[in-house]
């Protein structure tokens, strides 16, 4: 039996998973329209591949990956490409980002799919077609799992699947890990494989026992060696992956160091059942388990294409009178989705429908009294009163060095306080404020160096100036006294010049006779019909490009 | 007696030495304090505080010939820093140099007839273009200084407001009142 760790703090909200557990994961009907947001991960934004009025299939890149760290986007059904342009999208500021608007056809007509033997390919390889199919973490980071699976310059000795689960009311990880056991389980071992890791621990809270019950039995019949499936213990924020490292490896992870440096890794294991889907199958990231749940009549868990509109995902779940409004996420660390028309992205695990009853309006935030029970919860080890303090008077620099950027936002803190205060709006308002000015700092920086530069170019340019007009002064004056008479010595001179400059450019003709290629001569009639074969090819090709280009105007 | 005075007499050409060795090697070259004003100021070098560029104006303050106020660009914020650094008291904007939003040129560039003037004229060298040749803005470089638009002999410039993207979206600062008991 594995000793198990325990991290600091943690709360104990009510879990509230039992209404959409029981039944299992429901494939989603296609709904109406798709609205597919090219940036749905961590980095670069994808670039739109498609066209407007292009009919594309299922699982088709619609959004090319571009630069280091991007991932790509594909069509998540067959249909038409109506639009890409600017639409609101599934983000707290409620502003509008760049999507690819599809209305299906309803045939769902994949692209072709190819299954690739894992074990015969190289990493990069793999990693490349896990970029390409679009796969990133699923846990709610999003972050492109190919450049996480990268152990070049780190030794991975464990990699952690994070089946944990600890937020409110989700339950799209448990109804996976019970009913897709298997498929995650080799994921897994793809995964190892690209880490070079020893063991996988595989950590679910133990208020999953059926779950966990499904992925021993699946890890018995799949023969997986140097697997182990552990129960922890139900502690919010359990599932956090700093958090769940330490309580399976007691490792804790410093703070500004990576858990690679300390030789683990952690994933979802949604990100490892869509990793064996894209390796075994060809099929590229479309679709995700999302628990749809509060008040509706029919709680549980659908497949749902990328894209599908929230309101109709939500209305297939059963729609209750009295929602006034949607959560994206959990209770504990979502959002209110700015509107019900937003598509479903690849962060979407969970929409909660709110109801005045279920979720009642905050109470007002009473001041703070210092009662440290914040502290006492916090699953980081900060002070949330103290970067509390320092966030409302915007005293960032202090906040910085009290480890505001440790803060995983897990909201453990705003659960507790008894005065209510919305503590983890205070510290995200401090960090995207922090970067606000990192940003402007470094373009003024920027701007600096660029005005200095302008400044000595300008200098530069007028010395050069003055120089040339010095010099040109000083030829007019050299010429100025003209020889009266020309002797018969200087016209001797003159013509000896002519003469050598005749002779050097003689030479340099003859040089370049000598130098010229060579392999045009003195050929064999095979090599003489080769070429002929050649021009005769680019004749055509020429004559072919031209046809082309003639052929609109006809 | 004489030894001591030859004790003092070699103690201070010795920390003479060591001061006049110092003042060589740590020698700091015009006023440290406008270097660290310059830090502070948002470098548009767009001129409005009546200097030609950041620099000067950090130079003029470290000086104590100009005031604090006149740099709208850094906003009260940046007002704030400058009389903490100098240990002054704030002062608010004067009328008519109130901060404006955050702008970056824009050239219609079919109206462009390729004069290089505003490229003479932008402080950070964030237009591109030849003579004759049409002009574009570096959008991600320019401060946003309006330099460039009187110059323009066909009115072709004109500043356009940032716009608020995903991206750059920043965090509300988290409001809530209290409210009375009836």
């Amino acid at each position: 039996m594995r000793t198990l760790h325990k991290f600091h703090g943690g709360a104990h909200p009510p879990t509230n998973k039992t209404q959409s557990s029981s039944k299992p994961i429901v494939q989603a009907a296609l709904p109406s329209r798709l609205v597919i947001p090219l940036h749905q991960h961590v980095g670069n934004i994808a670039q739109p591949a498609v066209q407007v009025g292009e009919r594309v299939l299922k699982g088709q890149v619609i959004g090319i990956a571009k630069g280091r760290l991007s991932s790509a986007v594909h069509a998540s059904t067959s249909g038409t490409v109506t639009a890409i342009d600017m639409t609101v999208v599934a983000h707290p500021s409620g502003l509008t980002d760049l999507c690819v608007t599809i209305i299906p056809d309803g045939k769902d007509e994949w692209i072709a799919r190819e299954s690739r033997d894992w074990r015969a390919m190289p990493h990069t390889e793999l990693r490349h077609l896990l970029r390409e199919a679009g796969v990133v973490g699923l846990g709610g980071a999003v972050f492109p799992s190919d450049m996480k699976l990268y152990s070049h310059k780190y030794k991975i000795t464990t990699l952690i699947l994070n089946g944990a689960e600890c937020e409110p009311y989700i339950t799209c990880d448990d109804r996976l890990m019970r009913e897709r056991a298997a498929e995650i389980l080799l994921g897994a071992e793809v995964m190892r494989n690209l880490l070079y890791a020893e063991e996988v621990l595989i950590g679910i809270e133990d208020n999953k026992p059926e779950a966990i019950e499904a992925m021993r039995a699946a890890m018995v019949a799949g023969k997986h060696e140097g697997m182990e499936v552990i129960a922890v213990p139900t502690v919010y924020p359990g599932g956090g992956a700093k958090q769940l490292t330490r309580v399976l490896t007691g490792i804790e992870v410093p703070s500004g160091v990576r858990s690679t440096d300390m030789g683990t890794q952690c994933f979802n294991v949604g990100t490892a059942y869509s990793v064996w889907r894209a390796v075994a199958h060809g099929e590229p990231l479309i679709s995700r388990i999302v628990t749809v749940t509060g008040n509706v009549s029919n709680p549980q868990n659908f497949e749902v294409p990328f894209g599908m509109p929230v309101d109709e995902l939500v209305a297939q779940a059963g729609n209750q009178p009295g929602t006034n409004g949607h959560i994206m996420g959990g209770p504990m660390m979502g959002f209110r989705l700015p509107s019900a028309q937003v598509g479903v992205i690849k962060a979407t695990n969970c929409i909660i429908a709110m109801s005045e009853a279920m979720f009642p309006p905050a109470p007002p935030a009473l001041p703070c009294i210092r009662c440290t029970r914040c502290a006492e919860a916090c699953p980081a080890d900060l002070q949330p009163q103290d970067l509390y303090w320092f966030s409302k008077s915007k005293n960032f620099g202090k906040a910085q060095t009290y480890n505001l950027f440790d803060c995983i936002e897990c909201g453990a803190c705003s659960y507790v306080c008894p005065s209510h205060i919305p503590l983890v709006q205070y510290f995200q308002f401090s960090k995207s404020e922090i970067h606000a000015r990192e940003h402007d700092k470094q373009s003024a920086d920027r701007a600096r160096e660029r005005h200095e530069y302008r400044e000595y170019r300008m200098e530069r340019e007028k010395l050069e100036k003055e120089e040339k007009l010095r010099a040109k002064e000083k030829a007019a004056q050299a010429a100025k006294p003209v020889p009266a008479s020309v002797t018969a010595d200087q016209i001797d001179a003159a013509t000896e010049a002519q003469r050598k400059i005749q002779a050097a450019l003689e030479q340099a003709q003859a040089q370049a006779a000598e130098t010229a290629s060579r392999n045009t001569e003195n050929l064999t009639p095979e090599q003489q019909a080769e070429i002929a074969e050649i021009e005769a090819r680019r004749a055509r090709i020429r004559e072919l490009a031209q046809s082309h280009v003639e052929q609109p105007k006809e | 007696m004489l030894t001591a005075i030859l004790v003092m007499s070699a103690l201070a050409i010795v920390l003479g030495a060591v001061l006049g060795y110092s003042a060589i090697k740590f020698h700091v070259e015009g006023n440290p304090l406008a270097g660290k004003i310059d830090a502070v100021l948002p470098q548009t070098q767009c001129g409005q505080c009546g200097y030609p560029g950041c620099r000067p104006y950090a130079e003029a303050l470290a000086e104590g010939t100009a005031e604090i106020n006149l740099c709208p660009p850094g906003g009260e914020e940046g007002t704030h820093k400058l009389a903490e650094l100098l240990g002054v008291d704030f002062k608010p904007f004067g009328a008519g140099a109130e901060p404006k939003p955050k702008a970056v040129a824009f050239i219609d560039e079919n109206t462009c007839i390729g004069c290089t003037l505003c490229i003479q004229a932008c402080p950070v060298d964030a237009i591109t273009g030849a003579a004759k040749q049409m002009h574009t803005i570096i959008a991600a470089e320019c401060t946003g200084c309006e330099l460039c638009v009187p110059p323009c002999p066909v009115d072709c410039i004109s500043m356009r407001a940032i716009e608020e993207k995903i991206t750059t979206w920043k965090r509300e600062y988290p409001v809530y009142t209290l409210q009375p008991v009836s």
